[in-house]
C-alpha cells in the first residue's frame, strides 16, 4: 500500500534500482483502486490482467538487462476518450457502451512503447463535454478532497484517480480546461501542451482545433517526463507539430526564476474570482517575486468573447465529429417502434445514445455551422480566435509567461451547476483562450483555500512550442511552496475512509 | 410510372435557348486511397480495404495522400486552370448510410484548381469553347446494394449491404460554368465533352476512365429559358449518367420534357432527376434548394494544401499533349479523311486504334478493325468496346496475319471470335484452329485442275481473254479449299494455268 503514495519518478527510480517491481507496484495500485473506486467512480473500466500482464513483462525485460525508457513499469490511468485495442472505449457516453476499439490511439502506443502498464480507462462526462463529469452516462466521479465535490471535468476520472492514489499519473484531454481545471480543484498538476506537440490519432474528437492530449500528474516532474512520453510528431495526425520541443524533463530541473517576466492578465484577476482563490493566487506570486521573477500586468481584452468564440467554434466541430455516431458500423442500435428505414434507425440510437448536454451542443453547433448563420456565428467566433492570438502575442512581448487563477472558485458541489449550463460554461473562462490560441497551459496546485480548505489552482501560460518555460517556473514554484509550507500539497489530502 | 410528354426537339428549340452545366467525378487511381493507407482497388471482397479512417471510427484521423494532390494537380493543369496557393479541405456534412463519418471531406471555398477552359468540338465540327469553373478534391464514399424488391433502387428494397472498399477514393470533381449557345447540339456538346475529360484523365495516367465502373462520372444539369428571356430558367440536375451515349440522350430528354411542360405553363421543379437507360428517359429524384444545407466548414483535422510554384512548373512540363492537338496530329501521321477521322472520335475509338498503330498495324488497317468488325461485335453484344476481351495490340497481330497474306479476312474474323473467346492471342488461334492460309501452290493447283477438268468451258472462254470468267472457278476453288486460301492468289494460278495449256 504504501508505493500509491510514490510519485512516478520516485518509483521510476526505485524501478531502475531493482528495489520494487513493476507488478508490486501494479498490484498495489490495482488493490487502491478496487478499494476506492467503487465510491469515487475514477474509472469506467479496470483492466486487472492487461495491467499485470504489461507489468511482468516489462519485470522480465528489466531482469534481463535491457534498455528501458524513464516510465517503464510505473502503471497509468487513460482517460476512455482515447482508443485501446481490446479494452473497451466509451468517451463516457451511452452510444459506445461496450465499444472495443480494433486500434490504439498514437498516445496509447507510446505508453505501450514505454512499457507502461494500463490499470484502465477514467471516467469522463459525455464526449468531454463539460466540466464536472456529472455529464457522464456512467455517473459523476468524486473529488477526493470532498466526496460532495466535483473532481472538475470533463477529465475528472483522471484527477480524481491522480489524487485519491488510483494511480501516479494520468493521461487526459483538454479542450476548453478538461485537463486544467480538474487539475486544479483535486490539487493535483495538469498540462494541456502546445496545439499539435502531442498527437491526436485515437483520440474521440469534440472540438478538433482545441483538443490536446496532455498529463495529470501529482507534482511538475512527473507531468513532465509523462509529455515527454506521449509527444512527438505522428504521419496519422496532419496537425501535429513536426518538430520535437525539447526535453520538459531538463526544463522541469529547473531551480530559478531570476529576471523572469511573469504576466498576469488583468481580465482574469479580482472581480468574479472567489477571496480565497485570489488570496492563494497572489501568495504564489509573492514567492515567485522574492525568487527574483518580475511581475508585469498585461491585459488581453478580446478575453470577454472567448466563452463565446469556444461555445460556437466547439460545438459546431462536434456536431460534426459527432455525426458518425449512426449505429451502421459500431456502437449502440435503438429499433425505432414501426418500420425502420435508416433514417429512423440513427434517430432513435442518437435520441436514446447522446445525453442533454451532447444534445444540446449537436444542436448548438449544426445552428452555427448553418447557412445563412455561418458568418454571424462561426465566422466571427473566428475571428475572436485571432483576436485572442493577437492580444497573447503581444502579452508575450512582455512577459515570458502568463499566469492567472485556473479558475474562479474551487471545486463547486455536485448537482450545483447542473441545472445552469451557463454559470457551468463561465467556469472555463480562465482555461479556454489557451484552446482558442492553441498555447500550452499548466494548472499547477498553489494550497488550500481558507474558506472551504479546497485546492486552489494557479495557470501558466507560454507562447505555442514554449512548453518548457511551463515546466521551468512550474518546478520552481512547486519547491517554494513545498518549502513554506514544509509538505507536499497531497499531505493537506484528508485520509479517504470508503470502503 | 407516369409517362413524361416530350416536345419535338427540333420545335423546342425554335423557342427556347438551353443552358448545360456539367460536373463531373474522376476517380483518380492512386494505390490507396485519398485519406488513409487502404488499398484502391475496383472489384475485391465488399468490406476488405478498410481501416479504422475509411470506415470512419471513433478517433480515427485524416492524413492526405500526396499523389492524389499531385493529379488533381495535373488535371487542373490540362483544363487551364489556375492553381490555387493555398487549398482547404472542408467538410461537407449531410447523413447518409455510406457516407463512414457522415461528412463528405470535400473542398468548398479554396479548390485545388479554378477558372479554366477547354475547346470541344462537336461531330459537326463545329468547336466551342467551355469554361471551367473548378475542379476540386474529395472522397468517394461506399456503394450501397438495396436487396429485395424488383429494381435494384432503394425504393421498395428489404435491407442494403454498405460495401466501403470505395469509401475514401479519392475523386476529382470537375465544374463547368453555364455553358450557352450550343442550341441543338448541347446534347453532343455534353457528350463530347465528357469524352474529353475522359480522354485527358487517361493520357494523363491519373485515372483508368472506365465510365462501366464509375471511374468517370457526369452529373448534367440542364435548364431552358424562351429566346430573348435574360434570367436563367429552373434547372434539374440529372445524376449520375454513366456513357457517353447516356448523357447525349439525357440531355436532350431533359430539353423536351422541360419546353413541353413550360409550353402547358408548368413550373420546372428543382431537383436531381435518374436516367433510366432501359427506358430512355429521367425521372425524378429529389428535391434540391440552393439552399441545401451542408454545413460547409474547414477541415480542422487538415492542415491546407500548399503546392509550391516550383512544383507546379514541374507538373505542367510532364504534361501530356492536350486532344484537340492530338487529335490533328493523329490525323495527320495516319492519313484519315475527315469523315474516317469524326468517325474514330465520336466512335470513341482513339485510343484503341493509337494504341494498335503503336503496336504496329497500319492505321486504316486499325481502323478498319476497330470500327467494323470489333464494333459490329460490341453493338450486337450490347457492350462497350473496351468491355470485349481484346487489346490494341491481338487487333495489331491479326491485322498483321492479313497483311502478310498468312489470314484472310474470313479466316481474320474467325480469329477475332477466337480471341474474344479467351482462346489467346492470334498466333495460338490460327495454329490451334487450323486457319492458317493454304499458300502450299501445289495443293491449289491440284484443286484448280479438278474444277477446271470439270468445267472446260471456263477454259476456253478464259483462253479467249474472257477472265471475267475465271470468278467462277475461283469461287469453286476457295469452297474445296473451305476458304482457306489466298483468293488473289487463287486467281493467278488459274489464269496460269489456263494459259498454259
Amino acid at each position: 500500500m504504501s508505493f500509491v503514495n510514490k510519485s512516478a519518478s520516485e518509483l521510476s527510480a526505485m524501478l531502475a534500482s531493482k528495489e520494487i517491481s513493476s507488478v508490486e507496484i501494479t498490484q498495489a495500485q490495482l488493490d487502491n483502486i478496487d478499494r476506492l473506486n467503487p465510491k469515487i467512480n475514477s474509472y469506467l473500466t479496470v483492466t486487472h490482467e492487461i495491467a499485470l500482464a504489461q507489468a511482468k513483462e516489462v519485470d522480465e525485460l528489466r531482469a534481463k538487462g535491457e534498455k528501458l525508457s524513464a516510465l517503464a513499469g510505473v502503471p497509468i490511468a487513460v482517460k476512455d476518450n482515447l482508443t485501446t485495442i481490446g479494452i473497451e472505449t466509451t468517451a463516457g457516453s451511452k452510444i459506445l457502451k461496450g465499444w472495443i476499439p480494433p486500434y490504439n490511439a498514437t498516445v496509447v502506443q507510446k505508453i505501450l512503447a514505454n512499457r507502461m502498464p494500463i490499470l484502465g480507462k477514467t471516467n469522463m462526462d459525455e464526449f468531454a463535454m463539460g466540466s464536472s463529469t456529472e455529464n457522464s452516462a456512467y455517473g459523476p466521479s468524486l473529488n477526493p478532497w470532498d466526496l460532495k465535490r466535483t473532481p472538475g471535468g470533463s477529465g475528472g476520472g483522471s484527477s480524481s484517480a491522480v489524487a485519491s492514489m488510483q494511480a501516479a499519473i494520468a493521461i487526459g484531454s483538454d479542450t476548453g480546461g478538461s485537463i486544467r481545471f480538474p487539475a486544479a480543484v483535486t490539487g493535483t498538476v495538469g498540462v494541456k501542451p502546445t496545439y499539435g506537440a502531442v498527437s491526436r490519432y485515437g483520440l474521440i474528437a469534440l472540438g478538433s482545433s482545441l483538443d490536446q492530449i496532455g498529463p495529470v500528474a501529482r507534482n511538475v516532474m512527473d507531468a513532465a517526463m509523462l509529455q515527454d512520453a506521449i509527444s512527438g510528431p505522428d504521419a496519422m495526425d496532419a496537425t501535429s507539430l513536426p518538430e520535437s520541443l525539447g526535453s520538459m524533463t531538463e526544463a522541469a530541473k529547473n531551480d530559478s526564476v531570476k529576471g523572469l517576466k511573469i504576466g498576469i492578465i488583468k481580465e482574469l484577476t479580482g472581480e468574479g474570482f472567489q477571496a480565497g482563490v485570489s488570496e492563494r493566487f497572489q501568495e504564489a506570486l509573492d514567492l515567485l517575486v522574492a525568487s527574483g521573477a518580475e511581475i508585469v500586468e498585461v491585459s488581453c481584452p478580446s478575453f470577454q468573447y472567448a466563452i463565446a468564440a469556444y461555445y460556437l467554434i466547439q460545438p459546431a466541430e462536434a456536431s460534426s465529429n459527432l455525426a458518425r455516431f449512426d449505429s451502421v458500423r459500431f456502437g449502440l442500435r435503438v429499433m425505432p417502434e414501426g418500420a425502420a428505414t435508416v433514417e429512423k434507425v440513427m434517430a432513435a440510437t442518437r435520441e436514446e445514445g447522446f445525453g442533454p448536454e451532447v444534445k444540446r451542443r449537436i444542436i448548438l453547433g449544426t445552428y452555427a455551422l448553418s447557412s445563412g448563420y455561418y458568418d454571424a456565428y462561426y465566422g466571427s467566433a473566428q475571428k475572436v480566435r485571432t483576436l485572442i492570438q493577437a492580444d497573447l502575442a503581444k502579452a508575450f512581448e512582455k512577459a515570458n509567461v502568463l499566469v492567472s487563477p485556473t479558475a474562479p472558485t474551487t471545486a463547486f458541489l455536485l448537482g450545483e451547476k447542473q441545472e445552469d449550463p451557463l454559470a457551468m460554461y463561465l467556469n472555463d473562462i480562465a482555461t479556454i483562450p489557451a484552446n482558442l490560441a492553441g498555447v500550452p497551459g499548466m494548472s499547477l496546485p498553489v494550497g488550500l483555500a481558507k474558506e472551504d480548505n479546497l485546492p486552489v489552482g494557479a495557470q501558466f501560460l507560454a507562447p505555442a512550442r514554449e512548453d518548457a518555460r511551463l515546466y521551468k517556473v512550474g518546478a520552481v514554484l512547486e519547491k517554494l511552496l513545498e518549502n513554506k509550507w514544509s509538505k507536499k500539497m497531497m499531505d493537506f489530502a484528508p485520509e479517504l475512509r470508503v470502503n | 410510372m407516369a409517362k413524361d410528354q416530350l416536345m419535338d426537339y427540333q420545335k423546342a428549340l425554335e423557342t427556347y435557348e438551353v443552358v448545360i452545366g456539367l460536373e463531373v467525378h474522376v476517380e483518380l487511381n492512386t494505390n490507396t486511397k485519398m485519406f488513409c493507407g487502404c488499398a484502391n482497388v475496383f472489384g475485391d471482397e465488399p468490406n476488405t480495404n478498410v481501416c479504422p479512417n475509411c470506415l470512419g471510427f471513433p478517433g480515427a484521423m485524416p492524413a492526405v495522400n500526396g499523389k492524389a494532390i499531385e493529379n488533381s494537380i495535373k488535371i487542373g493543369l490540362a483544363l487551364d486552370c489556375e492553381i490555387a496557393a493555398t487549398g482547404r479541405f472542408a467538410r461537407k456534412n449531410y447523413f447518409y448510410p455510406d457516407l463512414a463519418k457522415n461528412f463528405q471531406t470535400s473542398q468548398y471555398d479554396e479548390p485545388i484548381a479554378f477558372e479554366g477552359k477547354i475547346d470541344i468540338e462537336v461531330p459537326s465540327g463545329k468547336v466551342f469553347t467551355v469554361e471551367i469553373e473548378r475542379a476540386h478534391m474529395e472522397e468517394d464514399a461506399g456503394k450501397l446494394t438495396h436487396v429485395g424488391g424488383s429494381t435494384g433502387r432503394i425504393q421498395g428494397a428489404e435491407f442494403s449491404l454498405v460495401d466501403f472498399n470505395r469509401a475514401g477514393v479519392p475523386l476529382v470533381e470537375i465544374v463547368t460554368k453555364p455553358i450557352y449557345g450550343a442550341g441543338d447540339e448541347a446534347p453532343e456538346l455534353a457528350a463530347a465533352y465528357v469524352r474529353s475529360i475522359r480522354e485527358i484523365v487517361k493520357n494523363l495516367g491519373v485515372s483508368d476512365a472506365r465510365m462501366e465502373r464509375g471511374n468517370v462520372r457526369c452529373d448534367a444539369n440542364v435548364s431552358i429559358r424562351p429566346k430573348g428571356q435574360e434570367k436563367l430558367g429552373t434547372r434539374t440536375e440529372t445524376k449520375n449518367v454513366n456513357s457517353l451515349r447516356s448523357i447525349e440522350r439525357a440531355v436532350k430528354y431533359e430539353i423536351q420534357r422541360q419546353a413541353q411542360l413550360l409550353s402547358q405553363g408548368t413550373a420546372i421543379i428543382q431537383e436531381t432527376r435518374h436516367w433510366h437507360e432501359d427506358r430512355g428517359a429521367t425521372s425524378s429524384g429529389r428535391p434540391k434548394s440552393d439552399a441545401d444545407d451542408y454545413r460547409y466548414f474547414p477541415e480542422p483535422d487538415l492542415v491546407p494544401v500548399q503546392p509550391s510554384k516550383e512544383w507546379i512548373e514541374q507538373l505542367r512540363a510532364t504534361l501530356p499533349e492536350k486532344p484537340a492537338i492530338r487529335r490533328k496530329r493523329l490525323q495527320e501521321l495516319w492519313g484519315f479523311s475527315d469523315l474516317e477521322f469524326r468517325d474514330v472520335v465520336n466512335s470513341d475509338l482513339l485510343d484503341e486504334i493509337d494504341d494498335t498503330v503503336k503496336a504496329g498495324a497500319k492505321p486504316q488497317a486499325a481502323r478498319k478493325w476497330w470500327t467494323g468488325e470489333v464494333a459490329r461485335i460490341a453493338n450486337s453484344e450490347d457492350k462497350d468496346i473496351t468491355e470485349l476481351a481484346i487489346t490494341p495490340s491481338q487487333v495489331a497481330q491479326i491485322a498483321e496475319l492479313v497483311e502478310s497474306g498468312k489470314l484472310t479476312d474470313r479466316l481474320a474474323r474467325e480469329v477475332l471470335t477466337g480471341v474474344l473467346a479467351g482462346e489467346g492471342d492470334p498466333a495460338e488461334i490460327v495454329a490451334k484452329r487450323g486457319l492458317e492460309v493454304v499458300s502450299d501452290d501445289g495443293a491449289l493447283l491440284e484443286a484448280i485442275d479438278k474444277v477446271l477438268a470439270e468445267q472446260p468451258e471456263v477454259l476456253e472462254k478464259i483462253r479467249e481473254g474472257k477472265v471475267q470468267a475465271a470468278g467462277a472457278v475461283i469461287g469453286a476453288v476457295m469452297k474445296a479449299m473451305a476458304g482457306s486460301a489466298d483468293a488473289a492468289r487463287v486467281r493467278e494460278l488459274v489464269i496460269q494455268r489456263a494459259t498454259e495449256k
